[in-house]
């Protein structure tokens, strides 16, 4: 007899989902001791353009970020990374870890009024496994779904694969109409320009250049939410102009990368403006130096420990982000799953780096840094950093790009320092490994192991990590191979990022999950 | 002067594939590609991810079929299909149009009229202190940056004042009709066709206040003048009509660029235009896209330049139509 772990809070509390709805509703008011209040407007700002709304085609930032109020997944996530229901109410996890079941919520329906059910469940994996890179990945281990009656799904893995609880929410695995797009070419068909979901809000108007118009979507199969009528996400190209349309009220939100840092503390000195960090746990953007491990002086160990040591990594965080984030301890950021901190530190210490670089034999050749062309934000951090090796002795050139020559360089491995940051996704076996491990040194892509690090133990720890089981196991693993890449460094890690999310302080409840604005408005309301 | 028109236009096609064929091989020798763009906003490319998105847009063929396959389009009237934004780029492209010619033409009618204007009044008070006045303010509008004015006039008329909108084309929700519309589109447009009416009215002015006093010295006018014509005639008639021949090459050069809109200025204002459009798809190496606009803004170039040659004809009768 299978031992079922039960997880979810529907389950636990053995609630059905009506009840779960109303339980919800009391945890959130509880929790900011204030009733929603139904109607109003939210005017937000996206950056850039968008290419296309439908998630299952389209996966960049703005992408999910208009989206995720359109299309939805099973789970969503706490900030704990804790899964908490979405188009599944509950779901079994079977004792050795290999059967995941399913329970969706009864009486969920398209946009469209068709109704939603565990064949569109089935369908839009087998849809994401053609046009989804991260999805394919996720689901390398999933061996069949079932779909036994409408509203159950099976899950059965190949193998335990421990992320697996950790690949449901809306970015990673949106659910695709069946009905829609069953039998046509997906990456053509014309409803990639109307997308249906089954989200709280839906498509109503697309002027490009100008603005995204969604509108709530009134047989939401939670009663009483959305509370916002309309949602309007503005397209304004110039971090100037945004900041100026937030500060003469034309805007009421400007999501986590909007303006450049240093408006940040102008405008959150505005009357009625909060600002805060949070809703970013399980993107966990990480951001680090790829120091290239295949040639020049980057590629003796001592000279990247060098690096380590000569970077003020607090005067990044307090000065040019502004105290937001963290200092990065090594290649896990601290909020997702087996982080640990017990790993060799590296504080700022010049002294330290320049013996470093002594002993590593350094006399003084050329460094192309490489900074990231997103922004003065991160051209002044460049610059810090330049500043911080010159301090010791490194003899650095700058390299101007813009993004696409920053792709080719880094993709083509042309660089021997190069500012980078990635989403980690909750978990090591989905955001960290592919940036360390030996399979993911391939040249044309600059989302692998672009360094080149090349190590058979750590290749080993991350496939053995990735399918053990249970989590006490995976623990032990994981902080093996966190100790021997923050000796080996092969990367030199600067900051767990926080992207800030500034909003009038009457817009409520905007970043409730993991997640934060990428998951839509559902919950939002705006005091009166 | 058909035959003129005939030959200039056989030779406007050849510059017009020398133009294309020349843009495709620049923008192809930019380092990075729109699937590596992409990839990279998705946050993760393997490698099939990559083939795919080359092979949909047909960058896993060699090179020189790439071309062929453009130009035929071209040839065809097809301007290509928009990698990034998944639609026909002439689509694209006639639906900022609009925006763009709005914009443009404003600021073209504003920077023509003013420049002309106060040009010929600091010509005829040539020395004065409205001479000195207009010369000094022209020389500062044309020499100070386009994206600064634009950002101390929203500093003063959005932020401080909050007498004008920021950003964008209309008040999006507002839903106005009828005189509504027309007056918030009008004061949407204000800053921005200031801020480029600014630059060529002041090259207006000082262009035409220059060939103006060079004009005022020639022979035919002591002779209007001793003819006892009155002296708005002698300066309109005899002076500025004369003096307007480098103003109208200025014109049709400006002309020319109406339809490729204002990089800067569109990207400051969030103005739905061509300009934005062309910055967009440089960043993001949409390269039929960039084409496309380069394509049509070439092409409305070379018609400007031939519409400039006959506007000569009409201006100055002395000019004589030669194949």
């Amino acid at each position: 007899m299978l031992k079922q772990f039960v997880m979810g809070l529907a389950v636990v509390g053995g609630l059905s989902g009506g009840a779960l709805a109303l339980s919800a509703t009391a945890l959130s008011s509880a929790a900011f001791a204030q009733e929603p209040k139904a109607g109003g407007v939210i005017n937000a700002v996206i950056q850039p353009e968008p290419p296309g709304l439908m998630m299952g085609i389209v996966q960049n930032g703005p992408t999910q970020m208009v989206s995720g109020n359109i299309y939805e997944g099973l789970l969503r996530y706490g900030p704990k990374l804790e899964p908490l229901p979405g188009l599944a109410e509950s779901w079994t996890v079977s004792e050795d870890g290999k059967v995941y079941t399913f329970k969706l919520r009864k009486g969920v329906t398209w946009h469209d009024g068709k109704p939603f059910t565990s064949a569109d469940v089935a369908f839009s994996i087998e849809f994401l496994k053609q046009t989804h890179a991260r999805a394919r990945g996720n689901l390398a281990q999933l061996d069949k779904v079932e779909t036994p009656d409408e509203t159950t799904v099976v899950f059965t893995l190949k193998q335990p694969f421990g992320p697996f609880i950790g690949i449901f929410e809306v970015g990673s695995l949106p659910m695709i109409p069946k009905h829609v797009y069953e039998g046509t070419d997906f990456k053509t068909n014309p409803a990639n320009n109307t997308p249906i979901g089954t989200g709280p809000f839906m498509f109503k108007e697309w002027q490009k250049g100008s603005f995204i118009r969604l509108v709530k979507n009134p047989n939401y199969y939670i009663k009483g939410k959305p509370n916002l009528d309309e949602i309007y996400w503005h397209v304004i190209p110039d971090a100037a102009a945004r900041s100026v349309a937030f500060e003469t009220g034309k805007v009421d939100v400007l999501p986590g990368g909007s303006v450049e840092n240093f408006d940040v503390p102008r405008l959150s000195k505005l009357k009625n403006v909060c600002v805060t960090g949070a809703g970013w746990e399980f993107f966990s953007p990480h951001s680090w130096l790829w120091l290239n491990n295949r040639s020049g002086p980057t590629a003796n160990k001592k000279f990247r420990q060098a690096v380590m040591f000569a970077i003020d990594r607090n005067f990044a965080k307090d000065v040019i982000w502004n105290g937001l984030g963290k200092v990065a301890t090594g290649p896990s950021a601290s909020s997702i799953k087996y982080y640990t901190d017990a790993v060799t530190k590296y504080d700022f210490d010049p002294a330290k780096a320049k013996a470093l670089l002594k002993e590593a034999g350094y006399n003084g050749e050329k460094v192309r840094l490489l900074p990231l062309p997103y922004g003065e934000t991160w051209q002044r951090w460049a610059e810090a950093v330049k500043q911080n090796l010159q301090d010791v002795g490194i003899n650095i050139e700058m390299v101007a790009t813009d993004v696409p020559g920053w792709n080719q360089k880094t993709a083509d491995w042309d660089y021997d320092i190069a500012f980078t940051y990635l989403y980690q996704y909750g978990d090591p076996a989905l955001g960290v490994g592919r940036n360390y491990i030996s399979s993911q040194i391939v040249k044309g892509s600059p989302f692998n192991n672009v360094e080149g690090y090349n190590n058979p133990e750590i290749d080993q720890l991350f496939a053995d990590g990735a399918v053990a089981f249970p989590d006490s196991k995976r623990q032990e693993i994981y902080t093996k191979a966190q100790k021997i890449l923050t000796d080996d460094v092969p990367v030199a890690w600067l900051l767990e990022l926080q992207f800030p999310t500034i909003t009038r302080c009457n817009v409520k409840n905007l970043v409730t999950t993991a997640i934060g604005v990428n998951d839509g408005f559902r919950d939002a309301w705006i005091e009166k | 002067m058909l035959a003129f028109i005939a030959q200039r236009i056989g030779k406007a096609v050849i510059v017009l594939l020398a133009i294309v064929v020349l843009n495709f091989v620049l923008i192809r020798m930019a380092p990075g590609d729109p699937a590596l763009v992409m990839a990279g906003e998705a946050g993760a490319g393997d490698q099939i991810f990559l083939a795919q998105l080359r092979e949909k847009f047909g960058l896993d063929q060699p090179l020189p079929v790439q071309l062929f396959l453009y130009v035929k389009g071209i040839v065809s009237l097809d301007l290509g299909f928009s990698f990034r934004q998944q639609m026909p780029v002439s689509k694209l492209i006639v639906d900022r149009l609009p925006a763009t010619l709005l914009l443009t033409g404003t600021a073209f009618a504003i920077s023509l009229a003013f420049g002309v204007l106060f040009g010929t009044l600091a010509a005829r008070r040539a020395g004065s202190w409205t001479d000195t006045a207009i010369t000094i303010l022209a020389l500062i509008f044309y020499a100070t940056p386009l994206f600064w004015v634009a950002l101390m006039a929203i500093l003063l008329f959005s932020v401080t004042m909050d007498w004008l909108p920021s950003f964008g084309y209309e008040t999006v929700g507002a839903n106005y009709t009828g005189l509504a519309h027309v007056l918030d589109v009008g004061a949407h447009l204000i800053m921005p066709a200031t801020t480029i009416g600014l630059f060529f009215m002041a090259t207006y002015a000082r262009m035409t206040r220059a060939s103006m006093l060079e004009v005022k010295r020639l022979d035919f006018v002591k002779t209007a003048r001793a003819k006892g014509l009155r002296e708005a005639v002698i300066q309109r008639r005899h002076v500025l009509r004369n003096a307007l021949l480098p103003v109208v090459t200025l014109a049709g050069l400006q002309a020319g660029t109406l339809v490729g809109g204002a990089v800067l200025t569109e990207t400051v204002f969030a103005w739905p235009g061509i300009g934005r459009l062309m910055y967009e798809a440089l960043l993001q190496r949409d390269y039929n896209l960039l084409l496309g606009v380069f394509v049509v803004c070439s092409a409305m170039v070379l018609a400007f330049n031939l519409i400039t040659d006959l506007i000569y004809r009409s201006v100055d009768p002395r000019i004589e139509f030669a194949a």
